[in-house]
């Protein structure tokens, strides 16, 4: 494995290739993750372009964080129709731009489930091509994935849908705003346990705070997902004014 | 079992398998295809059937087979495929069949959009099917709800023997919150000895049917039936206050919206208007009583709906027109901030909207 950016300290691995694909069950946050990787890439000075090729999910996705990303200085390319009640799984030609730039960093932010990674076989080849590095990010809070068999199981049909190899975990176990330390740290035994089952290591655990703990490689996140909806049990309060 | 983090439509699916339904029957459509891909996950491994019929329409048919065989079965979309239930539905509250049944609404009328709406209030709570009937309407606002709810709509349902119908939103269905299942209920199945389930030679057979040959019987069980209804209403109505005590200001606001008119109303609160909330749980049966109650001590009412006004009629019934009652509703698909809610409280505070 080369080290590409062996010198960004915003970023807790170093990934095999600058072509980053992130997959995995819905809701286990990889819109999340890939957001947060795009930034960390683009604070370490990098060129980033972010893909949202989420053609199964019409409701939260990348393109909800389009504005922000580009005040950032990130690329981003999102499907013609996101955001509109056309649920169509149109994905745009500019997608091919992004293995043409070899300079910069592309991030794939793929729906959920194999479904979602159906998108991808399109680009197989030239992901083989090019060489990529593609994230499973799994989540002990989600029950489809809970055990770890069955979160091994999934990565299979992921891997089988979209024609292309995971490369590494990443455990991004939470229950959203609610997420505490304990469990988050519940979580390691877990990660590691499925980072086992699927033969692949684990690239990091993610959180959307500043904890820390000796021999983890944890990735400091902020929450971007759509404030509106949001809920806190204290305080009743929906979505901040 | 903890927490764990569900969108609402998986919370529903879920609470419905602990809730002892072991018949899905459904047609995909968004913004509820969830239910349906959870199911097909879940229910092989519990020995439970989830069925991709060829329509909505046989899906609701297949959920008249299944509940006229006693069993817990349910089916879920999204508001055109529940307009095209609407026959079926009538057919079970004939037949005295109990069952759940989803809508995860979408902007209408036609095809309409996939984002969040609450217009099909008047369809759900007034007009369902044809002919003299009502079902339960359970409106929740919270993850944790959609699954209590459930829970409880499979207990109504089995309880009073008719429909129940889950009536939520593209936000609710798709959002994602932490649920707890430990105290969400459910999974007590009852007798039901009027179920046609094959009487093996030792009872009298048991017939499902909704034809009356005779007009006199008809109105005889419709009759019978609408003392059952009166039961729901007295037993069976659910809503929550939230900083009604002293309001001068009273929203009204179900599901969604009600979350939003929440941090509304604490808005309020600190720029000094006496805001508070009714939350209607049961859409039907109505909290009549509670409203009642409240237009005695507020100023005036202001409901809050992802629609063009439909609930709002509710309320003046509730409070028989003894004050004023504004509305502020956003349609299509699109949803309304608490900021837009706390510049209508403040206009009610200064007078009225009108």
């Amino acid at each position: 494995m080369i080290p590409i950016n062996p010198n960004n300290p915003n970023i807790p691995f170093v990934p095999r290739s600058k072509k980053i694909i992130v997959t995995g069950h819905y809701g286990s946050g990889k819109t999340n993750v890939a957001v947060n990787l795009a930034l960390a890439l683009r604070a370490g000075g990098s060129g980033v372009t972010v893909a949202d090729m989420d053609i199964v999910n019409p409701y939260f996705r990348t393109s909800d964080s389009a504005a922000m990303l580009t005040e950032a200085g990130i690329k981003c390319v999102i499907p013609q129709y996101a955001g509109t009640n056309v649920d169509m799984p149109a994905l745009p030609a500019e997608i091919y731009s992004m293995f043409a730039d070899k300079l910069s960093y592309g991030i794939f932010d793929v729906g959920g489930d194999d479904s979602g990674a159906a998108a991808l076989g399109t680009y197989t080849r030239h992901f083989e091509d090019i060489g990529y590095e593609m994230l499973y990010v799994v989540s002990m809070y989600r029950p489809i994935t809970a055990s770890p068999p069955d979160a091994a199981a999934l990565m299979r049909e992921i891997e089988s849908k979209s024609r292309l190899r995971c490369t590494a975990v990443v455990n991004n176990s939470n229950i959203g705003a609610q997420t505490d330390r304990d469990n988050f740290f519940d979580s390691f035994d877990y990660a590691d346990e499925v980072s086992r089952l699927c033969g692949l290591p684990l690239a990091f655990d993610s959180a959307c705070d500043t904890w820390e703990k000796p021999g983890r490689n944890i990735f400091h996140m902020k929450n971007i997902t759509k404030k509106i909806y949001e809920y806190t049990e204290d305080n009743n309060e929906p979505g901040q004014l | 079992m903890s927490k764990v983090l569900m969108k609402g439509n998986e919370a529903i699916a879920e609470a419905a398998i602990r809730s002892g339904c072991r018949h899905y029957f459904g047609y995909p459509i968004t913004p509820q295809t969830e239910i349906a891909e959870y199911m097909a996950k879940r229910m092989p491994r519990v020995g439970g059937l989830c069925l991709q019929a060829e329509s909505e329409i046989a899906a609701i048919n297949m959920v008249i087979g299944a509940a006229a065989a006693g069993k817990r079965a349910m089916t879920s979309s999204s508001s055109p495929g529940i307009s095209l239930k609407a026959e079926g539905i009538s057919y079970l509250v004939g037949c005295d069949l109990p069952c759940l049944i989803l809508n995860i609404q979408r902007g209408g009328p036609g095809l309409g959009g996939i984002q969040p709406a609450q217009s099909d209030y008047y369809q759900a709570t007034k007009a369902m099917g044809h002919g003299d009937m009502h079902i339960i309407v359970l409106a929740p606002s919270s993850i944790q709800e959609m699954a209590s709810l459930t829970a409880r709509a499979f207990d109504l349902g089995d309880k009073y023997r008719l429909p129940v119908m889950i009536l939520a939103d593209g936000a609710l269905g798709q959002m994602m919150e932490p649920v707890d299942f430990d105290n969400v209920g459910g999974g007590v199945l009852p007798e039901k000895p009027w179920a046609a389930s094959g009487h093996e030679g030792k009872r009298k057979k048991n017939v499902i049917n909704s034809l009356y040959i005779e007009p006199s019987e008809l109105e005889n069980a419709v009759i019978e039936r609408y003392k059952r209804y009166a039961a729901i209403e007295t037993n069976e109505t659910l809503y929550e206050e939230y900083m009604t005590d002293d309001a001068e200001i009273c929203l009204v606001a179900y599901g969604i919206t009600s979350r939003i008119c929440k941090t509304a109303v604490n808005a309020a609160r600190k720029n000094g208007i006496k805001a508070g909330l009714l939350r209607p749980i049961t859409l039907w049966p109505y909290p009549k009583a509670i409203l009642d109650n409240l237009a005695d001590r507020v100023d005036r009412f202001l409901v809050v709906e992802l629609n063009m006004g439909q609930m709002v009629d509710d309320v003046k019934i509730a409070i028989n027109c003894k004050k004023p009652v504004d509305f502020f509703g956003r349609t299509g698909g699109m949803m309304p901030t608490p900021e837009d809610v706390l510049k209508q409280i403040q206009k009610a505070a200064a007078g009225g909207l009108k």
